[in-house]
């Protein structure tokens, strides 16, 4: 692995996006809309209980389908091929791609929470900025997740599906619908492999008490620890022989 | 596409044809000598190492069928990102577009160039750094004859300056640019012959009818 290697191809990614502006509005304001949208919906008691956590969600879908998207069309377009007969270690690519998306994924992160308790007025026990810190988290696993996926979609039709495969089901068991201890005892188990569930965990935290926990901190390294995980699944299930 | 027991030289200053009709598995061949093909069995190996090895990243420029640059960035831009990966020289960058002649067009986005202009995009990529082999898919399908003419001539300056050059195409016509012809046909190497050879062999008065002779032969 090289820094140099890796440092250039967050660069290259950087500039691909700078040049479809677009994408880039997207990104970041698609996130505030959403949150918008449910401040409104709900009462501002109900705003404070729903609102954190969604705030940590909202960025994770956006930058789990832009990455997977992005990586899926640097092997369908013949680019990773390429990439792969130069003196580029896979790590290299994979990294570089999580630098460049993460800068973007901390920028829409610190927009969205910004926006929603300065704006919206959203409120927590807890410090605003621990809740930032968890949306940044999410927002990276987004990464992470988005670009081992890729490696197992052969069409951008199947990549835009693992959205619902693989991020719906950790929705529905994280403990945003009802808290995982009043889940099925199976389902509370298998709650327990959900990323998910430990940044809303880490949320409920920073919602009712006035101080970070050592609870919150354990959350935010797991959730930064399957963000980590992921990436080194995607680099080793990276292949520079195809058929 | 199965390649069988294949096994050829490309000697250092030579322009090599690698010709056949579509189908009769020169792209596969040239995925198994840069290394991104899985190969069923057997082995490869090029300049004295296994296909894809490490040590051989930086000695083989490579040029995929399709174009493959990024459309989102500007002609620089890819060669840039490129060149770094490559650790090629500062100046690398200003020579290759020089060489493929993009000048005029090195500030413009990818998808925003013709065809033939993107294929050249590809081509200049392949040229970075200093590869002693440049493996060399299709390069000159689909572009208008002047331009297959200088890039001809292109071919033979890098061939002058000491490298070797495996070209593929599935265009008889060109076979007369080059020093030596692999003919492949249904995944097997049917001759390996000089363009002058070719012809005395079939008694044939051009490539394209020579090119069939020696199939209908082989077949019969």
């Amino acid at each position: 692995m090289s820094f140099a290697r890796t440092l250039a191809t967050s660069r290259r990614v950087v500039g691909q996006l700078r040049h479809d502006p677009r994408t880039l509005a997207l990104m970041m304001v698609v996130p505030i809309v959403l949150m918008g949208l449910i401040a409104w919906i709900f009462p501002a008691h109900d705003f404070d209980q729903y609102g954190p956590p969604l705030l940590g969600i909202f960025p994770m879908l956006v930058m789990f389908l832009v990455t997977s998207v992005a990586t899926l069309r640097e092997r369908t377009s013949g680019t990773l091929e390429r990439l792969l007969t130069m003196p580029l270690a896979k790590a290299d690519f994979i990294f570089g791609y999580a630098l460049a998306f993460g800068a973007l994924a901390v920028v829409q992160a610190v927009l969205v929470s910004g926006i929603s308790f300065g704006l919206y007025g959203l409120q927590v026990q807890g410090s605003a900025v621990l809740v930032g810190l968890i949306a940044v988290t999410d927002a990276l696993l987004g990464t992470a997740l988005g670009l081992f996926v890729s490696a197992f979609a052969a069409t951008e039709f199947q990549a835009v599906q693992f959205m619902p495969a693989i991020l719906l089901p950790q929705l529905l068991l994280c403990g945003l619908l009802l808290p995982v201890d009043q889940l099925p005892t199976v389902l509370y188990w298998i709650s327990f492999a959900m990323p998910m569930r430990y940044a809303v965990e880490a949320t409920m935290d920073v919602m009712t008490s006035s101080t970070a926990t050592s609870s919150y901190w354990t959350d935010l390294a797991i959730v930064a620890a399957f963000a980590v995980g992921f990436l080194a699944l995607g680099a080793a299930t990276l292949r520079r022989r195809t058929p | 596409m199965a390649v069988d027991d294949v096994s050829f030289d490309l000697p250092a200053g030579r322009v090599v044809g690698l010709l056949g009709p579509s189908g009769s598995g020169k792209t596969t061949l040239i995925r198994c000598l840069v290394g991104v093909q899985i190969v069923e069995g057997g082995s490869v190996e090029v300049l004295s190492r296994p296909a894809g090895s490490q040590a051989l990243r930086n000695r083989i420029g490579y040029l995929t069928q399709a174009p493959s640059v990024y459309g989102d960035l500007t002609v620089r831009g890819n060669l840039q990102y490129f060149a770094s990966v490559l650790g090629a020289p500062a100046g690398d960058v200003d020579r290759v577009i020089d060489e493929v002649d993009l000048r005029e067009d090195e500030g413009s986005l990818v998808n925003r160039l013709s065809g033939g202009q993107r294929s050249r995009v590809s081509l200049a990529t392949a040229l970075l750094g200093t590869p002693e082999l440049l493996i060399l898919d299709e390069p000159t399908v689909g572009l208008d004859p002047i331009l297959r003419r200088d890039l001809w001539a292109l071919f033979r300056r890098l061939a002058a300056a000491g490298r070797s050059l495996l070209v593929s195409s599935h265009v008889m016509e060109e076979a007369s640019h080059c020093d030596l012809l692999l003919l492949m046909r249904e995944g097997r190497l049917v001759a390996q012959l000089t363009p002058t050879a070719l012809l005395e062999r079939t008694g044939a008065s051009d490539l394209d009818a020579a090119f069939v002779a020696l199939i209908e032969r082989g077949a019969g």
